[in-house]
C-alpha cells in the first residue's frame, strides 16, 4: 500500500507507463509479425495496399483502443458499485448489468431491424438500466437493507434469466448464432474504430461525472449521513453513481459483449495499492483495468494459436479464483 | 387442557396428512392425464382410440412405432428428468437453507455441462455417444467436490457454499463458451442445443440409464429427510437433536449431485426446474422433506413434460428444445421468488 501522496503519484505514473506499454505490445504483437517501421509508416503515410498497414490500422489499433477503454470503464463501474452496495463482490458482471445489456443487444441484432452500432448502443444502455433496476428492487430486504448474499443472488438470478433468454433466441434463430456467440463470450477483436467514436461522449461524460463526485463517493463509504453533510441527498448521489455505472457498463457491452470479473478484481487490486480514497482509487482503477484487459487480450492471442480465445473467457478464468478467495475471506462473517 | 391440546394437534396432523394425500393424488392424476395428452399429440396426428389400441395391443404398424419407440420413451424420460431435477433442488435448498439455491445456481449443472461439451468437442469421434452421460456425471461429481472443498473452512457454511458455487459456475460457464467457440460450427450448434436442454430423440436406453439413479438416490434422501428437517432449523438445533450434521449434509449433497448429474447427463442443461418445482410443491404440502420430495418430483415431472410437449407441437415442423420453455417460465418465476422471499433473509 502506498501511503504518501508522492508515492501514490509515482504509482499512478508507473501504472500509466505499464498501460502504455501494454497498449504498444497489443498493437505490435500478434500472429502476423510487424516491423516497427510499419507502425510509424502506417500513421505517417498510410498505404491501403500494404498488408502490415491494413492490419495495424483496421485490426490491431481498434482492438487495443477498445480493450483499454472497456477495461478502464468496467473497473471504474465495479469500484463505484462496490462503494454503493458496500459489498466486496459487487461488479457489473456479477450483478447482471452486463447480461441485461447483452440480452438487449442480442434482441436488437437478431429480432429488430437495428444493425448499425449506434442503435445497439442504445439497446445496451436500456438493457443495463433494466437489469440495474431489477437487481436493486430484488436485492432489498423487507426494510430496504442490502444483505450481501442477497445482492449476489439477485445478480445471479438476473444474469441467469437474461442468459437463458439469449440462449433460447439463439437456438430458435440459428442464423444469428455467430453474432450472438460473440456477445455471449465477450471479445474485443474484429470491431471497427468507427464503433468507438459515437460512444466517446458517453464514456467522457460518465468519467467527468465520476470525477466530480469523488468526494461524495468517499463520504458514501462512511455512511449515508456523511453525504448529507456535503449538501446533497444520499439518494441523489446513489442515483448519479448508478447512472455512471449503467453508462459505463452498457457502452462496454455494446463494444465488446459480456466481459466479466474485470469490474470485480481491479477495484480490489487498486484499493490494496492506493487505499479507499476515490480520488486515487478511480484513476488507479482506470489504469489497472486497461492494463488487465490489454494483457488478457494479448494472452488470448498466444495461448491456443491459431485460435483466439474470447477475452471474456480469459477474464472469467483469471477472475474466478479471486472471486472464491473473496467469498471465503471477506464474506466469512455473513 | 392438555387433552384439548393433544386433540387439536392430532386433528392438525390428520388434516395435514389428508392434505398431503389429496395433493399427491391430484398431482398424480394430472400427470397421468398429461401423459395421455402427450401421447396423442405430435407431428403425426393420432387419435385417442388409436393410441389406446397401440398401447394395449402393439402391432407392427406406424402408429405402434410412433407411440412405443418415439413418444413413450420421450415422455417417460421427461418425467424422470423433471422428477430428478426437482428432488435434487428440494434437497439442496434444505441443506444450504436457502430457498434460492439449486443445482444450477451452485455450479453442479455447469460442471456436468462443461464435461459434456468437452466430450462432444474432443472425444465424440473416438468414443460412442453412449459415454456422454458418464462424462456429464463425472463433471457434476467433480464440481460438487470442488464446491465442497473450496467452501471448506472447518465445516461447510451454507452461504459460503452458495457463493463459491456461483464463482465456480462462472468459471465453468467460461470453459464451456471457450469450447464452443473453438470447435467447428456444427459441433458448436449440437453442443448449444444440448446445453439448452432437449429431450429430442430420447430412447428406451436413456430411460433405463436414468431410472437406477432415482431408484438409488430417492430412498436414501427420504431416509435422511428427518435430518434435513432438523438442519433447516439451524446447525445448533440440529446438533441438539442429535444429527451428525456433516455426515448428513454430505450424504444429502451426494444424493442431490447424483440426481442432478444424471438428469443433466440424459437431457442436457435444463435450468430452473430444480429451483421452481420445490417451491410450487412447498405451496401444496409444506417444507417437510418427506412430503416435499414426492410432491416436488410430481411437479417437476409435470413442468418438463409440458415444456417438452410445447417444444414438440407448438412450432411444427420445428422441434424446439424443452429447455427454452422451462427457462422462459422459470427465469421470471425465479425473479418473482426472490422478490417474495424478502421476509426470510
Amino acid at each position: 500500500m502506498l501511503n504518501s501522496a508522492a508515492a501514490k503519484s509515482i504509482g499512478l505514473l508507473l501504472g500509466a507507463l505499464v498501460a502504455l506499454g501494454a497498449f504498444f505490445a497489443s498493437v505490435m504483437l500478434g500472429t502476423t509479425e510487424i516491423a516497427l517501421s510499419s507502425l510509424f509508416g502506417s500513421f505517417a503515410h498510410y498505404d491501403p495496399t500494404n498488408i502490415a498497414h491494413i492490419i495495424l490500422l483496421t485490426e490491431r489499433l481498434p482492438r487495443a483502443v477498445i480493450a483499454a477503454l472497456v477495461g478502464a470503464s468496467l473497473a471504474i463501474a465495479g469500484a463505484l458499485m462496490q462503494t454503493m452496495t458496500r459489498n466486496p463482490l459487487a461488479s457489473p458482471g456479477i450483478l447482471g448489468i452486463n447480461a441485461g445489456a447483452m440480452f438487449f443487444v442480442v434482441v436488437a441484432v437478431s429480432l429488430l431491424p437495428l444493425h448499425t452500432p449506434a442503435h445497439y448502443v442504445w439497446a445496451a444502455l436500456l438493457g443495463a438500466l433494466v437489469a440495474a433496476v431489477l437487481v436493486v428492487v430484488l436485492s432489498r430486504g423487507r426494510h430496504g437493507e442490502l444483505s450481501p448474499l442477497r445482492v449476489v443472488l439477485a445478480g445471479v438470478a438476473v444474469t441467469a434469466m437474461f442468459v437463458s433468454f439469449s440462449q433460447g433466441l439463439l437456438v430458435v434463430d440459428q442464423q444469428s448464432f455467430e453474432s450472438v456467440l460473440y456477445w455471449l463470450a465477450g471479445s474485443v477483436s474484429g470491431r471497427d474504430l468507427s464503433l468507438v467514436a459515437p460512444l466517446l461522449p458517453l464514456f467522457g461524460g460518465a468519467l467527468l461525472l465520476s470525477a466530480l463526485l469523488v468526494r461524495h463517493a468517499n463520504a458514501l463509504l462512511l455512511g449515508d449521513d456523511m453525504v448529507t453533510g456535503l449538501g446533497m441527498q444520499a439518494t441523489t448521489i446513489k442515483l448519479l453513481l448508478g447512472l455512471i455505472v449503467i453508462v459505463l457498463a452498457g457502452s462496454s457491452v455494446a463494444l465488446a459483449g459480456m466481459i466479466g470479473f474485470v469490474g470485480l478484481i481491479v477495484p480490489h487490486m487498486a484499493r490494496g495499492l492506493f487505499g479507499i480514497d476515490h480520488r486515487w482509487l478511480l484513476p488507479a482503477c482506470a489504469l489497472l483495468g486497461a492494463c488487465l484487459l490489454l494483457l488478457a487480450d494479448l494472452a488470448s492471442r498466444f495461448l491456443m494459436p491459431p485460435q483466439e480465445i474470447p477475452v471474456g473467457v480469459m477474464t472469467a478464468l483469471i477472475g474466478t479464483p479471486f472471486f472464491i478467495y473473496l467469498a471465503r475471506r471477506k464474506m466469512a462473517g455473513q | 387442557m392438555r387433552q384439548t391440546v393433544t386433540l387439536t394437534l392430532d386433528s392438525k396432523v390428520q388434516s395435514d396428512s389428508k392434505r398431503l394425500l389429496h395433493s399427491l393424488i391430484m398431482l398424480s392424476l394430472l400427470l397421468v392425464a398429461s401423459v395421455g395428452l402427450s401421447l396423442c399429440l405430435g407431428s403425426f396426428p393420432t387419435s385417442f382410440t388409436q393410441v389406446l389400441h397401440a398401447l394395449a395391443a402393439p402391432q407392427s404398424s406406424d402408429i405402434t412405432f410412433i407411440i412405443w419407440e418415439l413418444r413413450l420413451p420421450r415422455i417417460l424420460l421427461a418425467i424422470l428428468v423433471g422428477a430428478a431435477l426437482a428432488i435434487a433442488g428440494a434437497i439442496l435448498q434444505s441443506i444450504v437453507r436457502n430457498p434460492l439455491a439449486s443445482p444450477d445456481v451452485i455450479g453442479i449443472t455447469s460442471g456436468a455441462a462443461l464435461a459434456a461439451v468437452l466430450f462432444l468437442a474432443l472425444l465424440s469421434t473416438t468414443l460412442s455417444i453412449h459415454w456422454l452421460p458418464v462424462a456429464a456425471m463425472l463433471g457434476a461429481l467433480v464440481s460438487a467436490l470442488l464446491v465442497v472443498s473450496l467452501a471448506w473452512k472447518g465445516g461447510i457454511s451454507p452461504s459460503r457454499m452458495v457463493l463459491v458455487g456461483i464463482g465456480l459456475a462462472a468459471a465453468m460457464g467460461a470453459g464451456t463458451t471457450l469450447l464452443i467457440v473453438i470447435s467447428d460450427d456444427s459441433a458448436a450448434m449440437t453442443a448449444y442445443v444440448w446445453l439448452t436442454g432437449s429431450l429430442y430423440a430420447a430412447q428406451w436406453d436413456d430411460v433405463r440409464g436414468l431410472l437406477p439413479w432415482l431408484v438409488i438416490a430417492v430412498p436414501i434422501s427420504l431416509a435422511f429427510a428427518r435430518h434435513a428437517d432438523a438442519m433447516a432449523l439451524g446447525d445448533a438445533v440440529a446438533e441438539g437433536l442429535g444429527v451428525a450434521i456433516l455426515r448428513s449434509r454430505l450424504v444429502l449433497l451426494a444424493c442431490s449431485v447424483a440426481l442432478a448429474g444424471a438428469a443433466v447427463a440424459f437431457a442436457g442443461g435444463l435450468s430452473f426446474v430444480g429451483l421452481i418445482a420445490p417451491h410450487l410443491a412447498a405451496r401444496l404440502v409444506g417444507r417437510n422433506m418427506a412430503r416435499l420430495v414426492p410432491a416436488s418430483a410430481l411437479v417437476g415431472a409435470l413442468i418438463v413434460l409440458y415444456a417438452d410437449l410445447l417444444g414438440r407441437v407448438a412450432f411444427l415442423p420445428k422441434d424446439l428444445p424443452a429447455g427454452i420453455f422451462v427457462a422462459g417460465i422459470g427465469a421470471p418465476f425465479f425473479v418473482y421468488l426472490l422478490h417474495r422471499s424478502r421476509a426470510r433473509f
